[in-house]
């Protein structure tokens, strides 16, 4: 086994809206309620789930951008939210992230190489050109490029700018948040080579958040589904996706058009409004029930009253449902 | 399907005379900064009342341009010849009051945008009974009432109340269906979608697919989507057309487009996205197939196939012209000059 680059343990995260009214305070959101897990070194972890879910606040908590409410971060050991200021700003360099929109993350007015090179604090303006130069290769530019600005590149080609100014301190781990969301398939395709050319040659660890189920099966080692600020399941892509034990789970990959080679789609696929898939807008405060019963197809009494913990269904997979095995027993049968 | 057959030049001046919309050798060319770009290199569709076509491809292909022609709404300057008939009527060189009284009412629109399809300084309500006001005469308050009925037929929570709200107190979603009840408020033939969904949420995505599929069926509507996200026209469309550099490189029924891939751009598109076939197979992680290179941008395209420059299979002969639709099924045709070479479709 290879060492814990990144161990989140029981992350609560409260965001406090606006006060609404003049004299009481605002509404507290619960962006995470008791959120654990572990991602070691030459790994990937994917997360999944629908906007509102936590994916990009259990990023920013990561990242060490936000403070936890309650519980704990971990950088190979090392908690940064302990760290003063100028520790942490050495700390950060072993965590970096890539973002969605390559035409909103990179400063138009600086050159690729000042962006590139804006993570180091080397005074050696020499050395740190020839880092960037480096960097620009490893991900397929020429050093060339760091003389031109970023109007100059196409989105897939940005996007690897910014793979390379995450790159440029040679971090442990990168946090990649939709990374190719924002891509056309043909770049698509080539960007998440390089994420898997860099993860092989460099050692990289993932922290890969993506709505895009068979972008994340194609990805990562192992799957986090949150939804309602929790990790509802976590395994392997085989598992969460041919033996999924959450109902929320089995609603997302029941969505998904397979294309079994050599069989079309089907002449027009008619959806079907099964359990439709919405998160209620800000999960509520205390409410002791399991967050996704009321769009359950599996809902029982129990699930009102009791919210599932977080449990072990089989090697390294966990499911937080009362009804789990049976949920998995049916679509294992399904296929 | 073999590629015996017989093959032919598409013979389009044998129109049904049935179609909705029918374009015949549409070529438009726009002024850029970089010269003239042709966004439009012979475009030939014809759609039966009823019909969904899905038009894919990636950015920059010219499937927007294709909608924004349909409509007369290319920008200034763009030069257009071909023709474009809808119902019968030449749209190409058509005056604007007759085009004014076709956009919004025989034709509805749905952009990717729904926050900058809407004004944000007018009540939804207002929005959606606009064109009702203006195509059908209504008085305010009967278009009101219809705004309200359409908003909603579009699921819309809380219809009624709705009406009052401006678009910034909707979410995404919501906006998005606000536009798709103003495109429908006439009850036009053709309803033409630029990528209804792309600026979605996922799980949004697909409620507005299936409210767009359920209202095509309900109404009998003729659909143009255009989309860049295969799965999601796979889902919707009977017909197919992928665009690339400006020309249809292959259209046909969906089944036929998406088993047989006779185009070697529809072959790396597809190609391109994690398969979902493997999805949870043990091992999933490989290379992804990628087409080398980008898109061309329009003013600079190769001679002859657009394709050419990032092609496998390209010969000399490809770069001499923009290849000829040749037929290699029913209603199945595709660019490509090296179509019937044996073993070369399989």
């Amino acid at each position: 086994m290879t060492p814990v680059v990144l161990a989140l343990h029981d992350i609560v995260k409260h965001y406090r809206r606006p006060r609404q009214r003049l004299w009481a305070p605002g509404p507290v959101v619960q962006a995470l309620r008791g959120v654990s897990l572990q991602v070691r070194a030459g790994q990937s972890m994917g997360i999944v789930g629908e906007s509102g879910s936590g994916k990009s606040t259990l990023a920013r908590v990561a990242m060490a951008l936000e403070r936890p409410t309650l519980g704990s971060v971990r950088w190979s050991g090392q908690d940064p939210n302990a760290l003063d200021a100028s520790d942490l700003r050495l700390a950060r360099r072993h965590v970096q992230m890539v973002f969605q929109d390559p035409y909103g993350s990179l400063d138009p007015r600086q050159r690729i190489g000042q962006i590139v090179a804006e993570a180091l604090e080397s005074s050696a303006v020499a050395k740190a050109r020839e880092q960037v130069e480096e960097s620009l290769l490893a991900v397929g530019l020429s050093e060339r490029d760091a003389d031109k600005y970023p109007h100059e590149f196409s989105g897939g080609q940005r996007q690897r700018i910014a793979i390379a100014r995450a790159l440029i301190t040679r971090p442990r781990l990168i946090v990649a948040d939709e990374p190719v969301s924002a891509l056309d398939v043909s770049v698509q395709a080539q960007v998440l080579n390089l994420l898997a050319d860099l993860q092989e040659a460099l050692g990289l660890t993932y922290l890969f958040i993506s709505h895009d189920l068979a972008v994340v099966n194609h990805v990562c080692d192992e799957v986090a589904v949150m939804y309602a600020g929790r990790i509802v399941e976590l395994g392997t892509p085989g598992q969460l996706f041919q033996a999924a034990a959450h109902p929320y789970t089995r609603a997302l990959v029941g969505e998904l058009p397979r294309d079994r080679p050599g069989v079309a789609h089907g002449p027009r696929r008619r959806l079907q409004a099964q359990t439709s898939v919405r998160v209620q807008a800000g999960p509520t405060l205390e409410s002791g029930a399991c967050a996704y019963a009321q769009r359950c197809a599996y809902r029982q009494a129990r699930c009102q009253v009791e919210a599932p913990e977080l449990r072990v269904i089989s090697q390294g997979h966990q499911a937080a449902c009362h009804v789990a095995e049976s949920v998995m027993v049916e679509h294992l049968g399904e296929q | 399907m073999s590629a015996a057959g017989t093959i032919e030049r598409v013979d389009h001046d044998r129109t049904r005379p049935a179609a909705i919309l029918e374009v015949s050798r549409l070529t438009g060319t726009l002024n850029t900064a970089r010269g003239p770009a042709q966004a439009l290199r012979g475009i030939d569709l014809s759609l039966a009342p009823g019909q969904t076509l899905g038009l894919a491809g990636e950015s920059g292909c010219g499937k927007s341009m294709l909608a924004l022609a349909v409509m007369g709404l290319l920008p200034a300057g763009a030069q257009v010849s071909g023709s474009i008939r809808f119902q019968g009527q030449e749209l190409i060189g058509a005056s604007d009051a007759a085009l004014c009284r076709l956009r919004g009412n025989r034709i509805g629109m749905v952009f990717q945008e729904p926050m900058t399809t809407l004004n944000p300084l007018h009540r939804v309500g207002d929005q959606v009974a606009e064109p009702l006001r203006l195509h059908q005469g209504l008085s305010r308050a009967s278009a009101r009432a219809e705004a309200a009925r359409l908003l909603d037929r579009v699921r819309l929570p809380h219809a009624a109340q709705s009406l009052r709200a401006y678009p910034h107190q909707l979410s995404g979603g919501q906006r998005q269906r606000v536009t798709i009840a103003m495109a429908l408020a006439c009850g036009p033939d053709l309803l033409i979608a630029d990528e209804p969904t792309t600026a979605l949420d996922v799980t949004t995505q697909r409620e507005i697919l299936e409210l767009i599929n359920e209202l095509v069926a309900a109404s009998g509507m003729t659909l143009l989507m255009i989309s860049h996200d295969l799965d999601a026209l796979a889902r919707i469309a009977d017909r197919m057309m992928v665009m690339y550099g400006g020309s249809v490189v292959e259209s046909g029924p969906l089944d036929a487009v998406v088993t047989e891939r006779a185009h070697p751009y529809t072959r790396g598109l597809f190609a391109a996205r994690p398969r979902w076939s493997a999805l949870g197979e043990q091992g999933a992680k490989r290379r992804l197939q990628t087409i080398p290179g980008r898109v061309p941008e329009l003013a600079d395209l190769p001679p002859g196939c657009a394709f050419s420059n990032r092609c496998a299979w390209t010969l000399d002969a490809c770069r001499a012209g923009l290849p000829a639709a040749l037929a290699i099924g029913p209603q199945h045709e595709a660019r490509c000059v090296r179509l019937n070479e044996p073993g070369f479709r399989s």
